[in-house]
């Protein structure tokens, strides 16, 4: 049955997989922090992903600030973003049922994206590669940017899993979520640390628009197509779970690519079988535990 | 008399549309530990939650140490040396005991040690690295006493220590609290159990339907149980 498949395409597609993958695991790893430790389901990830794109462009076209420059402007510029959108629209809605958040995320994806095509257009904007060239690994032609995307995310991750996990500052992020008025008794200002979360998971999302702006074109949608798949890796992964979100989004990225060699007309329909499998077996998510949301 | 360390005066409390605290009147000494004693839901951890600002709407006065805490937000409250110990002693499960030991941050100079605490409740010294949810009921409620003594407060709001222990560990935990009195902390206790209470406490300040209907030195109510054990229903 699987006669016509070559090892080639096959380490080739798992590359590719691993590539996607890398945007998938910090794209949802934002979306869980925001999730995990403030309990807002950020709808607007995707608009806030497809900003840090646009920054990027921005920064190069306007200012001539280069992509490495963008890589540590861009996040910050669409975290204080975030921070300006917690304050004016999420924290009057902090008391009330997250459904309220939500909706109010997804006003804002609308209200941004219309903003954004009425100033830019929906056609795609070109952003040029800062590592042009690349190696040929054999069974294929691996381009330097794609390989750096893979590293650097992948570091993104491991880095963001230890601050939440290993880290004091991460303790407090954890017990907050679970007692914030007893985190709080300790002195601890919670509702700006709350607020700077939202921030910092809103620049992981911007962090992750400069790293597409080279692969992808830079357009106002581009968020949204990416946010049915990055909402789906979060459920399988289990809602709020950061390793979770990480290992859920590299494994989806695989198994989406190698779907592309086994059953090509099935990729895009893959992973919402998973999703539905995974609510069915495990509604909590595949790597969430009952004692924490971790 | 000395100037009281906390003065509550007309302190009105309320969970949503429910009024909790009708007027609540009491004071607490410096270095003294007074309980408030009355039947469920009379109350009393309203009363300490008030004190912390962890209710929807509080009106009246709290004074600490001179400072007014109406208005006060509950972080800015800890930061003026009062700490809070919660009845369910909310202990983080994502988190072992060493992180939930130092979990609260030094507020103040004057803070008990991390090693000292570890001596001062030694069960504690050999389960660090066990997730916090997983220690006896006994061990949780050190462990929630043990790590607010490092922040550096001074007056101690402690939400009914003993339930739902053995009598045995009840026992500790009032040695414990009478060290904790010797060492100068000043403390304010909820309490039900009334043999814990008395054996503690220097005054009782009687809570009903969330107004002070009674204050009592230790021997006064040792002289009159009968009274009391009226005010708490038993």
């Amino acid at each position: 049955m699987f006669d016509h498949i070559s090892m080639q395409l096959l380490l080739g597609q798992l590359l590719i997989g691993l590539i996607n993958g890398s945007f998938y695991a910090m794209l949802s790893l934002g979306l869980a922090i925001i999730f995990g430790l403030i309990h807002v389901v950020n709808f607007a990830h995707g608009a806030q992903y497809m900003l840090g794109a646009f920054v990027a462009l921005l920064l190069l076209n306007h200012l001539g600030i280069p992509y490495w420059g963008a890589l540590i402007i861009a996040p910050v510029v669409v975290g204080a973003f975030g921070l300006l959108m917690e304050q004016t629209i999420l924290k009057p809605l902090r008391h009330l049922d997250h459904l309220y958040s939500l909706l109010a995320t997804f006003a804002a994806v609308l209200i941004i994206e219309g903003l954004m095509r009425l100033e830019f257009g929906s056609t795609g904007l070109p952003y040029a590669s800062p590592l042009p060239g690349g190696v040929n690994l054999g069974f294929m032609f691996l381009p330097y940017y794609r390989g750096w995307v893979v590293i650097f995310s992948l570091v993104v991750c491991i880095a963001t899993w230890l601050l939440i996990e290993k880290t004091k500052l991460g303790a407090y992020l954890r017990a907050a979520n679970e007692r914030p008025e007893i985190v709080e008794s300790f002195g601890i200002n919670v509702p700006r640390m709350m607020s700077l979360t939202y921030a910092f998971g809103v620049g992981l999302a911007g962090l992750g628009g400069v790293l597409a702006a080279p692969i992808y074109q830079v357009s106002p949608s581009m968020g949204s197509n990416l946010m049915i798949v990055i909402f789906a890796v979060v459920v399988i992964g289990g809602m709020g779970s950061i390793l979770g979100a990480i290992l859920t989004g590299y494994l989806i990225g695989i198994v989406e690519g190698l779907t592309k060699v086994f059953y090509p007309e099935a990729s895009n329909l893959a992973i919402f079988v998973i999703m539905i499998v995974a609510l069915i077996l495990r509604p909590n998510g595949l790597f969430s535990s009952p004692e924490s949301s971790r | 008399m000395t100037e009281p360390l906390l003065k509550v005066q007309n302190l009105e409390a309320w969970y949503g549309e429910s009024k909790a605290l009708h007027g609540m009147n009491f004071d607490v000494q410096p270095g003294e530990l007074v309980t408030l004693i009355g039947r469920n839901g009379a109350g009393k951890s309203t009363t300490l939650r008030s004190i912390m600002g962890i209710v929807g709407k509080r009106t009246g006065s709290i004074r600490f140490d001179g400072a007014e805490l109406i208005g006060k937000r509950t972080f800015q409250i800890a930061r003026t040396g009062i700490a809070y110990c919660p009845e369910e002693r909310a202990i983080f499960s994502s988190l072992n005991v060493a992180e939930n030991l130092t979990l609260p941050p030094v507020l103040k100079a004057g803070g008990i040690a991390d090693a000292e605490l570890l001596r001062q409740f030694p069960n504690l010294q050999r389960r660090l690295k066990s997730q916090g949810t997983k220690l006896s009921g006994g061990e949780q409620q050190m462990l929630a006493i043990a790590r607010i003594l490092r922040t550096g407060a001074r007056f101690l709001l402690l939400d009914e220590p003993s339930e739902g222990l053995a009598p045995v560990v009840v026992k500790e935990i009032g040695e414990q609290i009478r060290q904790l009195k010797s060492q100068g902390f000043t403390i304010l206790l909820v309490e039900q159990n009334l043999s814990f209470a008395r054996k503690v406490a220097d005054r009782h300040v009687v809570v009903e339907n969330g107004k002070v209907v009674d204050t009592l030195t230790n021997s006064a109510l040792e002289a009159d149980m009968a009274r009391v054990k009226t005010y708490l229903g038993v």
